[in-house]
């Protein structure tokens, strides 16, 4: 859509690809015909294209077992501690190949991933944890970037104690913290709202858009609440059995009528019982 | 009842135990880090006494010269270890690890005595004085000095594994290597690091013990005897380590006091490390201070 808008309206073009948000511009992080198979037998993505652009919210959908987490993965690198291989295909960031680079190579690049269940180290303090984040950095505004992931998180300096006994919301927001200490360009995010109630879910992805706004961080969000992501995000990707089965604008998403039915829950007076609704997802395929 | 024997057994139990402590610590540190049981640990005392002994006596070298030698060997020894055997074997059964570290502690036993001989070998005279007496108690300067080490190496742990990156990094790796390198740990570093670290502190043990009771093999049995030290404190607590190891060096000590005194058995002093060990496993398999799973319900 917005592609078409900028060939409407060249004079802007340039300076809009200055800024590094056209679409036309070379993405942020490109997938591109990805397939991954852990264990040497089990295919999970079977040729996943996909674009970042760079100062974007990217939402990835899908359900249970789509892919979504194995992505993110690949991605980061840290698909071969599961025994998973990227086999075909090649992932850029910013211009170069990162499938194969060494996860904490990765890091250093500017992706960081925060993972799904948070994963904060229990045993050590809130402080602690945010100072790894900021483990691959060797600049010294790392005191500076502590005080001002605090004032995102000012609850978190009062916790002193392991960060294992925080609460399920904290333990999130601690988990975000610690990617800012990284000072990434792109974070990855695996299911922030997993186990967190509803009220939380907006504070947690309030958050997530602020983030992106003031610091121009771009972020690949990994969802299974659909709304809630499609709330915050600017594009989103529908992912099935390994593979993109959609994508658009947010707003081409949310008009989707099998999105609505699927993802949003929403389909109005057709509503049926939850035993019709599985067996007509199960015979309806997208393309 | 012979209170100057027992109070200078007490004594010598804290300084023993105190070496045992670091031992342990340097134990405990590969198996936090990289989960290796490294039974090749007492290997790790005799490869940095003879390395010591040998610079001292071959090169003339000045005590404290030849040790900071030893330590920087034993840093690239250890780091060469990690990274020529070791590193090939991650994702292996553990079971595999420890029977290499087995096999890497009797090759190095075996080296040693081809190299150095089968003879225990006495370092050349370090101090002037060899005993100092302090409140009626003779104690030797080595043990003086070893136990200054001790403390300063146990505060140097302590002082590491809380402030410093790297410590930090290492205890981000030893709760969980995907969390680690999600961080952007480089976590092959970190196996290597706790192994050279592992060594040098060792080493400080190993050049101690052997300006006491000369250089031989039977250093190494010290690799054995922190076991019980290690299995008291936990096997993952560096804390627990340092206890566990005072606590056996003065059950040693006073197993040496009452037999001595009272039961005239002989050789309780070597066993009762042991026998703790047994009583342990059956009623604290975690040990005092292994971690338990912080679990919010």
């Amino acid at each position: 859509m917005s592609q078409i808008t900028t060939l409407e309206r060249p004079a802007q073009e340039a300076d809009v690809r200055a800024e590094g948000r056209a679409e036309a511009a070379a993405p942020l992080l490109a997938l591109r015909n990805v397939e991954v198979v852990y264990d040497d037998v089990i295919l999970v993505l079977r040729g996943l294209s996909l674009d970042v652009p760079a100062g974007s919210i990217t939402a990835l959908l899908g359900a249970n077992g789509a892919g979504k987490s194995t992505t993110l993965k690949a991605i980061s690198g840290l698909l071969r501690s599961e025994n998973g291989e990227v086999t075909r295909g090649e992932i850029q960031f910013d211009g170069s190949r990162i499938d194969g680079v060494e996860p904490d190579l990765i890091v250093r690049r500017g992706i960081f991933q925060v993972m799904e269940g948070r994963r904060i180290v229990a045993d050590m303090t809130p402080m602690e944890n945010l100072r790894l984040g900021a483990f691959s950095r060797r600049d010294r505004g790392i005191a500076d970037d502590l005080e001002r992931v605090l004032t995102y998180f000012p609850r978190l300096k009062e916790r002193t104690g392991a960060a294992g006994y925080l609460s399920g919301g904290e333990q999130q927001m601690l988990a975000i913290g610690r990617a800012l200490m990284a000072r990434p360009r792109l974070i990855l995010m695996d299911e922030p709202s997993m186990g967190l109630s509803p009220l939380l879910v907006k504070e947690v992805f309030g958050i997530i858009r602020q983030i992106n706004r003031d610091l121009g961080v771009t972020i690949l969000l990994v969802e299974q609440n659909a709304r809630a992501a499609l709330a915050v995000a600017d594009r989103g990707y529908i992912m099935e059995q390994g593979k993109v089965v959609l994508d658009g604008s947010v707003e081409e998403l949310r008009s989707n009528e099998d999105v609505k039915e699927f993802y949003l829950g929403g389909a109005g007076d057709q509503r049926k019982t939850f035993k019709n609704l599985k067996s007509f997802k199960r015979r309806k395929r997208w393309i | 009842m012979n209170t100057h024997l027992l109070l200078q057994l007490v004594l010598n139990g804290l300084i023993v135990g105190a070496l045992y402590g670091v031992v342990a610590m340097s134990f405990v540190l590969i198996y936090k880090a990289s989960q290796v049981v490294n039974f090749a640990q007492g290997e790790f005392l005799l490869i940095g006494a003879w390395v010591c002994w040998w610079l001292l006596t071959t090169y003339q070298l000045p005590f404290f010269v030849g040790m900071l030698v030893t330590f920087a060997f034993m840093l690239v020894f250890g780091i060469a270890l990690q990274v020529v055997v070791l590193r090939p074997l991650i994702g292996e059964p553990i079971i595999s690890v420890i029977m290499v570290t087995i096999g890497l502690s009797i090759f190095f036993q075996a080296l040693c005595k081809w190299l150095f001989g089968v003879f225990a070998q006495p370092f050349p005279p370090i101090f002037t004085t060899s005993q100092v007496s302090i409140l009626g108690l003779e104690i030797q300067t080595v043990y003086l000095m070893s136990l200054g080490i001790s403390v300063a190496m146990m505060a140097a742990f302590a002082w590491f594994f809380r402030y410093s990156k790297h410590g930090l990094a290492m205890r981000a790796t030893a709760f969980d290597q995907q969390v680690a390198q999600s961080l952007g740990i480089p976590v092959r570093n970190v196996f290597a690091m706790a192994w050279a670290i592992s060594a040098v502190v060792s080493s400080v043990a190993g050049i101690v013990v052997g300006i006491v009771n000369g250089v031989s093999s039977a250093l190494s049995f010290y690799g054995i005897k922190v076991f019980p030290a290690v299995i008291l404190g936990g096997l993952d607590s560096v804390a627990g380590a340092v206890v566990g190891g005072l606590v056996i060096g003065l059950l040693e000590n006073l197993a040496q006091y009452v037999d001595g005194q009272y039961l005239h058995w002989g050789n309780l002093y070597e066993i009762v490390p042991f026998y703790v060990l047994v009583v342990i496993l059956m009623i604290k398999p975690y040990g005092f201070f292994g971690t338990r799973d912080i679990e919010r319900v």
